[in-house]
């Protein structure tokens, strides 16, 4: 059974990654109370040692987190002292999902667009202008682009606030930042797409038929052209989650990918373990359900057969 | 008694020399000549690869064509705008830009080219072994299965989230860069090969081959290598950017370069406290270049996919 078979390598590949995350923790150089061993006395360094489980055997203290994971208990931040790793995520949950929504929907649907445009006029002008405007979107890195537009939009023509989270002004710029990579990269994938199938038997059919050119282009190109972009819908997510690390930096954004760098920076293990296995999950759904979705949409793939 | 004499004097023993007769080969160059020519043909591709040109003799000459080190620091020269003296400007601790862009391109293209080549071996091994075993027995099978279990699980990690906690816990530099990206990057090129293997496996030609008894050497170096370099060639296109843009994020995160070594990213980085003072050459010069090294390697990537694959 397919189904089943692909939910097993998932659970598997999220115990990787949380064993994984976990060994790598033990292996930073570093210790979270470097700055307070200084001022605090040893009997006290004990104590929140012992808080954190950090006194106990490494074995012990991959059970109990193990145990705390499958309530869904990520532990204490070291950092704060006064949240939970929980609190930490919840908080910082909501900007990034706005983000990262936001420049999914900018992504797909200008991409789309764009490559549609292009594949109809396939080798005029119009085909060159906009694979020329995908191929600059994709060789400007989110962190170069991010600068420019604060420069141009909030800093020369003060249309949006330079950075910070808020209102919906603020995610404006973030989200078109954050969008551009995909965007062209979904264009380019689109207008191959649908070249390919503009010039399939079905659609010569279509036309000899005498159905109208719109009728056409939607109802058998697009429809079938968007297939395969559906399929890329999950690396499209991987590069968004990864993109917010420096778009959330940049706008000094309160979302999860600030949270994650920063405590990289803090040492605070379980901030770091938190996010990086929540992240995982996600995507690692994230993937399972567009696989599925796919051999759902798709007739042509079978949900039993193996993999091509 | 006629016909046997007859026999005799038409088979001629076989020269020593000359064991395998009906091997078939042929030289496999006419294939990149047509790639070349095609190649050649693409104006867009041509534009990439006179830039990559451009941008690795910079990368070996810029930085001794002016008279400054890329990290002596002149603090009587600091945050010059671009002028004769200081072609790309200086920064805040009077670092000369020109200097220091191109030994980040130095940095950037090394780390990007040894990473492709390291994920290159490494998916190559795996995917061909993977490949050339599947279907080979119960044995062979149980390799494949193995390996294709470690590549599905590897693949289902955001590798970015991997290579951030593996500089963590490295000391940072560009060998650890190089094996961080390395460690999760082989997985695509391990797929992208043994489903490449596993296709031309089922050719006739390659069953002829076994058929006729070539050894197995025979047919992954003659038949199933060389039918595989053009994908390997187009992925290459695509890696090395890949590993150049994973390079300049990390260090743009404070994970990757440390000081006084520049690249691009981390100069963007310290760029990024000065964009609103107007010195716009910080962060320009290492973005452009940057921008346009991406460029100049997806064109020339498209301009080879479109030579090697028709379709």
């Amino acid at each position: 059974m397919y189904i089943f078979k692909r939910i097993l390598t998932m659970i598997l590949t999220i115990w990787v990654i949380v064993t994984l995350t976990f060994v790598m923790m033990k292996f930073i150089p570093g210790d979270p109370f470097a700055s307070d061993a200084d001022v605090l006395p040893p009997e006290v360094l004990e104590n929140m040692r012992a808080q954190y489980n950090l006194d106990k055997p490494v074995a012990v203290q991959y059970v109990l987190y193990l145990k705390g994971l499958a309530t869904f208990d990520l532990g204490p931040s070291i950092q704060s002292r006064t949240r939970s790793v929980n609190d930490i995520i919840a908080s910082g949950f909501p900007p990034s999902a706005i983000l990262g929504l936001q420049s999914l929907v900018i992504a797909l649907f200008f991409g789309l667009l764009l490559g549609i445009i292009a594949a109809l006029n396939h080798n005029r002008i119009v085909d060159y202008v906009s694979m020329i405007i995908a191929i600059i979107g994709i060789s400007i890195p989110s962190f170069i682009l991010a600068p420019l537009l604060i420069k141009v939009f909030s800093v020369d023509l003060g249309i949006f606030p330079v950075a910070t989270w808020g209102t919906w002004m603020h995610t404006v710029l973030p989200s078109l930042a954050l969008a551009s990579m995909p965007l062209a990269v979904v264009a380019r994938f689109m207008r191959s797409s649908m070249i390919e199938v503009m010039g399939a038997n079905y659609i010569r059919t279509a036309d000899a038929k005498g159905l109208s050119t719109v009728g056409i282009v939607v109802k058998h190109g697009i429809r079938n052209a968007i297939l395969p972009v559906v399929s890329f819908i999950g690396p499209l997510f991987v590069s968004l989650i990864t993109g917010t690390f420096v778009i959330e930096k940049i706008f000094a954004i309160p979302g999860i990918g600030r949270y994650f760098v920063d405590s990289i920076f803090n040492r605070d293990y379980p901030v770091i373990m938190g996010t990086t296995i929540f992240f995982s999950v996600i995507l690692v759904v994230t993937l399972f359900l567009i696989d599925i979705s796919y051999r759902l949409i798709d007739p042509r793939i079978s949900l039993t057969s193996k993999e091509g | 008694m006629v016909i046997k004499q007859h026999e005799d004097s038409l088979f001629v023993p076989l020269h020593p020399d000359k064991k395998i007769t009906d091997e078939i080969q042929r030289p496999s160059l006419s294939v990149w000549k047509d790639t070349l020519l095609s190649v050649l043909k693409n104006k867009l591709a041509l534009v990439g690869f006179f830039l990559l040109a451009a941008i690795v003799f910079l990368a070996l000459f810029g930085p001794s064509m002016v008279p400054y080190s890329p990290s002596s620091q002149d603090l009587t020269k600091t945050n010059l705008a671009p002028s004769s003296a200081h072609w790309f400007g200086t920064d805040n601790l009077g670092r000369d830009m020109w200097a220091r862009s191109w030994y980040g391109a130095r940095v950037s293209l090394i780390i990007g080219i040894v990473a492709a080549i390291i994920d290159l071996i490494l998916g190559l091994i795996v995917g061909g072994v993977s490949g050339y075993m599947a279907g080979r027995g119960k044995k062979g099978d149980r390799i494949d299965s193995v390996l294709m279990r470690i590549v599905e699980v590897l693949y289902g990690i955001p590798y970015l989230l991997i290579v951030i906690l593996l500089m963590v816990i490295m000391e940072p530099g560009i060998t650890a860069i190089i094996i961080a990206l390395s460690i999760t990057g082989w997985v695509g090129m391990a797929r992208i090969i043994r489903g490449q293997v596993l296709q031309l496996k089922s050719q006739e030609y390659v069953q002829a081959a076994e058929k006729m008894g070539t050894s197995h050497s025979k047919i992954i170096t003659k038949h199933l290598l060389p039918n595989t370099m053009g994908i390997i060639i187009v992925n290459l296109t695509f890696t090395i950017p890949t590993a150049i843009f994973a390079e300049s994020f990390l260090s743009f995160l404070g994970l990757g370069v440390q000081a006084p070594f520049a690249s691009w990213g981390t100069m963007a980085n310290d760029a990024l406290g000065v964009i609103l003072s107007g010195q716009w050459w910080r962060l320009f010069f290492p973005g452009f270049l940057i921008s346009l090294t991406m460029f100049a390697f997806n064109v020339f990537g498209d301009g080879i996919q479109d030579a090697l694959d028709p379709k």
